[in-house]
């Protein structure tokens, strides 16, 4: 796999306090990178020293074949998580002095900038004064400023934190419009749910070290729980008599005339003897993996067990798709 | 390099764009010339004739009073108390009672008015009648009060110094006092002025939280430096601004009321100092200007005796010098506060040099050469105001070369701990800074 970029064994520490230990990540060119874990597990800390804005004490980077240096800046985009704009400065020339300062010519930047304010509905604004605008308008501009200078590597710290659902979405569409059309991505946050939506590829850093990484599905095959949920109708015999030893009923509860049941597979079997084994006894509505949220992995991870409520209650939503087509 | 003066570019122009900066400095030249012209303004505004009338019981002295450009004199053939009755009935604002017994008890001498007495008629009064009673006391002493009139001498030591090569040179002190402490005065104005604004600008993009977006595009220490760099040159600007404005104003006022504004000695050395930057100039408005009296002139030669060119480019220098030493300073602060309420525990270390030149100011002038002076003039903190006031007493090469010298070595030591503790201090939020923590900062690789 072609990487965009690598982090070798990188540590930092502030006195006293080690912010990263021995933190390696590659990130395949093209994808999106989560880089996930708890709020002071160390990931801004990572942020900024791919961005060049602190050094690590030890640890190589690499930015595609060559060691990252400072001319690195012009082909990296970043929206970091404290983020705002001069409030008294007019939105437009605002715009223009951030890309002037990212490398793009003046003259060059404001064509490019008309286009997306046009695209953002952000025109009339353009000769405001940032104080004028809403928080969500004067996050669009600073996300049309983040990715204006068509950065290879584009990295957002908490894209989402402060933004209202509708530009949550907006701004997730775009995220995916851009690594389509080449750039790789690289995402921190602590909000789970996002990963699976947009997330290839992962990361998980707790305490200052990095306890998991790899390819989201992968990732999720390696824990999965070989659960599987059914939902029954028009039952012949109990579900425990349907089941040889292979398989073991965990739980099962009715519900609006249907039987919800969970059945592990113990020993060496899969879905599909599984299925065998159920419909000569029952009808079978609806049937699904119980695989893990990252949520749960993460929790898995870092403390060592399931949540057991989570579990529960969560089903692959992949999985209910699968089945409803 | 391009991005440094991107930087400079915007903290320029945002600022001279501001209306704040637009009016402090079209208003900074009018106050100041208000301040030169005003008194002569008021002086003519008061102008109104004064008249007092004189009765003299002992005849003596109505010769002795004439009258001067605003004050009256009439003198009264009656008796005290038609005089006062002309002076009801609004003839005169005041009358003078000279009773028999003044000679002998001046303290029966009398001024009536129906307002309060004008300040400089009494006083002129005073004076004439201190002059006319001891040449009065003198004759009835048997001295002749033309010999008195010769003995009287006027005493004005030339202080001469002696230089390495062995030319003379005529010291004026009292030029040198003043040139140098305006001089001085000023930088330590801009320091605080535009350092201030240095702090300012740093803690609004830390507050603003744009701090992170630019930094990942430039370093730190190149946005730290183009904004002190960009506010200097707004300080500059406003400076050279006033300047002009303030001499156009003066100029022009002048030029429309010739008449009233006469130069008088203390008008002049401001005058002269900032308009003689070239010699030609200055010997012409010599030759021109009527040397009222002997002061005058020594100004006049004061000021040609000092070395213009040092004193300008020094001026410069220490001004530019000066001011980036603190800004430097005042730029770490702002990055290691979240507001500006929290500024003051940082504030005060800062500060306590530039307030302290200010206050060994006057010392230095009384002695420019002892060795207080010339420590202070020498250490960096300090040296940009204290070497100021020493220059137009005339210093050693030697002692301005090491002076600058340390000034560019203090700069550059503070600008590298300000760099060290801006890179850290923006990106830090929400923690209140102590200076164990500066230190930690100033250790981070």
């Amino acid at each position: 796999m072609q990487y965009l970029f690598r982090a070798d064994n990188i540590s930092k520490s502030y006195t006293g306090h080690k912010a990263l230990s021995n933190v390696s990540i590659k990130v395949p060119a093209g994808s999106i990178f989560g880089l996930l874990g708890p709020n002071g597990a160390g990931k801004t800390t990572l942020i900024r020293i791919i961005n060049q804005i602190i050094a690590p004490d030890e640890g190589n980077l690499f930015f595609g074949q060559e060691k990252l240096k400072p001319e690195h800046v012009h082909r990296i985009g970043y929206l970091p998580e404290e983020r705002g704009l001069y409030k008294k400065m007019k939105v437009g020339e605002q715009a223009m002095y951030l890309a002037q300062l990212k490398g793009v010519p003046a003259h060059q930047s404001k064509k490019m900038l008309k286009e997306w304010f046009e695209k953002f509905d952000l025109i009339p604004w353009w000769h405001k004064k940032v104080e004028e605008l809403s928080k969500g308008m004067a996050q669009k501009v600073q996300f049309i400023i983040t990715i204006l200078h068509k950065p290879e590597l584009l990295i957002f710290d908490e894209p989402f934190s402060g933004f209202d659902p509708i530009n949550v979405n907006l701004l997730k569409q775009e995220i995916l419009k851009l690594r389509d059309e080449g750039a790789t991505i690289i995402f921190s946050t602590h909000n789970m749910g996002s990963v699976e939506e947009l997330c290839d590829h992962i990361a998980l850093i707790n305490k200052s070290e990095k306890i998991l990484d790899g390819n989201v599905r992968n990732i999720k095959k390696e824990y999965s729980t070989n659960i599987f949920q059914l939902e029954l109708a028009s039952l012949k015999r109990p579900v425990e008599q349907m089941l040889d030893h292979r398989f073991e009923l965990i739980r099962s509860t009715p519900h609006n005339g249907l039987l919800t049941a969970r059945v592990k597979i113990v020993r060496d079997a899969d879905s599909n003897e599984l299925l065998k084994q159920v419909l000569p006894g029952a009808h079978v509505v609806s049937f699904s993996e119980m695989t893990p949220s990252m949520n749960d992995i993460f929790i898995k991870t870092v403390t060592g067990k399931f949540p057991q409520e989570s579990r529960e209650y969560e089903i692959s939503e992949s999985a209910n798709d699968y089945l409803a087509e | 390099m391009n991005k440094i003066s991107v930087i400079i570019k915007r903290e320029y122009l945002s600022r001279v764009r501001k209306r704040s900066f637009i009016v402090m400095t079209i208003l900074g030249p009018i106050l100041l010339a208000a301040l030169m012209i005003g008194p002569a303004l008021l002086a003519i505004m008061g102008d109104s004739d004064y008249e007092v009338a004189i009765v003299d019981d002992t005849q003596i002295f109505y010769d002795a009073f004439s009258d001067t450009r605003n004050l009256k004199y009439t003198h009264l053939q009656t008796d005290i108390d038609s005089g006062l009755e002309l002076m009801r009935n609004g003839k005169f604002d005041a009358v003078l009672h000279i009773p028999e017994v003044a000679f002998q008890a001046p303290s029966s001498l009398r001024l009536f008015s129906l307002k309060s007495v004008n300040f400089n008629a009494k006083s002129h009064m005073e004076s004439v009648l201190k002059n006319e009673f001891e040449s009065l006391k003198l004759t009835i002493a048997g001295i002749d009060p033309e010999v008195l009139m010769a003995i009287e001498t006027r005493i004005i030591i030339n202080a001469v110094r002696l230089e390495k090569d062995g030319m003379e040179r005529t010291d004026y002190p009292e030029v040198s006092m003043g040139l140098g402490f305006v001089s001085g005065f000023l930088i330590y104005l801009f320091i605080f002025l535009f350092g201030s604004q240095v702090l300012r600008g740093v803690l609004e993009e830390k507050t603003n939280r744009i701090v992170e977006i630019i930094i990942s595009s430039v370093k730190p220490f190149q946005l730290m430096m183009g904004k002190i760099v960009g506010v200097g040159l707004v300080g500059l600007t406003q400076f050279l601004i006033w300047v002009v404005l303030t001499f156009a104003i003066v100029g022009g006022v002048r030029a429309a009321f010739p008449d009233t504004f006469k130069f008088t000695p203390a008008e002049q050395v401001y005058v002269t100092s900032a308009q003689s930057l070239n010699a030609e100039e200055l010997q012409k408005q010599m030759e021109t200007v009527q040397m009222q009296n002997t002061t005058a002139g020594q100004i006049m030669e004061g000021l040609a005796s000092i070395n213009f060119p040092v004193m300008i480019l020094s001026f410069l220098f220490f001004f530019i010098g000066g001011y980036l030493l603190y800004a430097a300073l005042f730029a770490a602060i702002g990055s290691a506060v979240d507001s500006e309420a929290d500024t003051q525990q940082f504030m005060l270390p800062v500060t306590i040099p530039l307030i302290f030149s200010i206050v060994i100011a006057q010392m230095v002038i009384q002695n420019p050469s002892s060795s207080m002076a010339f420590w202070f003039s020498i250490i960096p903190l300090t040296s940009p105001i204290v070497m100021m006031i020493r220059i137009p007493f005339g210093v050693p090469y030697l002692d301005l070369a090491l002076s600058a010298g340390l000034l560019i070595l203090g700069f550059i030591f503070t600008t590298w701990l300000a760099g060290k503790i801006y890179r850290t201090g923006i990106l830090m939020y929400g923690k209140k800074t102590n200076y164990s923590e500066l230190w930690k900062w100033i250790r981070y690789r």
